[in-house]
């Protein structure tokens, strides 16, 4: 007894699975095809946008300028980050010791002027 | 230049500087492979850095038997996969496999775009507006021609779901670059092959 003939609607998905595998398409779907322009359409759209993916493996997208340090910053080994950070924290340490050498001249100068004040008040008396 | 190879070996025995030195040879295409599977740049820009900390960890263990690319674009993928599954919990639903993507821009309008552009810059637009989950396996299979069994590791899924996932999103790229499909007539390319005009 011999079966029904495919249907293009049978054969549609075929034709995607089968786009870079023709071994794929069954026997009677290979027949279909063979004898249906349309379904020859179908097919070669698959393969043409399959070949022009292919394509698409080599071209890369803009990437952000920033992506690049920003990996290496994330990888880089916590000894160099310490490394990294120890000019500022030595600012830091710095600019403290600078304000805490200044208030102490600025305490040490009051007591002075007070005292010449307080030594000058004395021998007016 | 040194080879990649020589970095990799110089890499997992310590060395921070070989490490340094494969990331700039390689973050462009991997963010270029992020941002396929993304479609967004930060998206990508957040793979990317997620990846090269998985490599960074995880460099002893690869043993050579794939390429190093390969190696790289699975991590990639599995990345991506885990970020836009977290991303689909937090913030938005992910669009169902049978949804359909409806365009009203103009400019977006397949048969405008053929009069503009080509069919590479088509396929770029049509593959953004898959859903990611049929993105992801068009993407791996037809651009980066990772095997199913990879494919599906790397997504968490079964060999047959991605076949069937990657059926699927062929069949949508399609329907959106020809519309018109073979209503209007049949011509015969340069090459042999039959084609929609």
């Amino acid at each position: 007894m011999l079966s029904e003939p495919m249907q293009c609607d049978d054969v549609g998905t075929l034709l995607a699975a089968s786009a870079d595998d023709a071994s794929l398409l069954s026997p009677p779907a290979a027949t279909h095809v063979t004898s249906c322009l349309r379904c020859q359409a179908e097919q070669a759209q698959y393969r043409r946008i399959l070949r022009t993916m292919k394509t698409l493996r080599t071209e890369t997208v803009v990437v952000q300028p920033e992506l690049l340090g920003d990996v290496l910053d994330l990888l880089r080994p916590p000894a160099e980050v310490v490394k990294f950070r120890r000019p500022a924290e030595d600012r830091r340490r710095a600019a403290i010791g600078g304000i805490a050498a200044a208030a102490t001249g600025a305490a040490a100068g009051a007591l002075v002027i007070a005292s010449k004040i307080a030594g000058g008040r004395r021998l007016a008396s | 230049m040194r080879d990649i190879d020589e970095l990799i070996e110089e890499a997992k025995g310590g060395s921070h500087v070989a490490f340094e030195e494969i990331v700039r040879l390689t973050y462009q295409d991997t963010y270029t492979l992020a941002y396929r599977l993304t479609g967004d740049e930060e998206d990508a820009s957040d793979v990317v850095q997620e990846t090269y900390l998985r490599v960074h960890k995880g460099l002893k263990k690869f043993r050579g038997d794939a390429q190093f690319s390969t190696w790289l674009h699975r991590i990639t993928a599995n990345c991506a996969n885990t970020f836009l599954g977290r991303r689909g919990r937090n913030r938005t639903d992910e669009l169902p496999d049978d949804s359909v993507v409806i365009d009203l821009n103009p400019a977006s309008d397949p048969v405008h775009r053929a009069d503009v552009g080509d069919l590479r810059n088509q396929i770029t637009d049509a593959l953004r507006t898959l859903p990611p989950k049929l993105r992801a396996v068009v993407v791996l299979r037809d651009i980066y021609d990772l095997p199913h069994e990879m494919i599906a590791a790397e997504l968490g899924i079964t060999e047959s779901a991605a076949k069937v996932r990657l059926h699927r999103a062929r069949k949508r790229l399609r329907e959106r670059l020809y519309p018109l499909n073979s209503e209007q007539g049949i011509s015969y390319e340069g090459d042999g092959e039959a084609r929609a005009v």
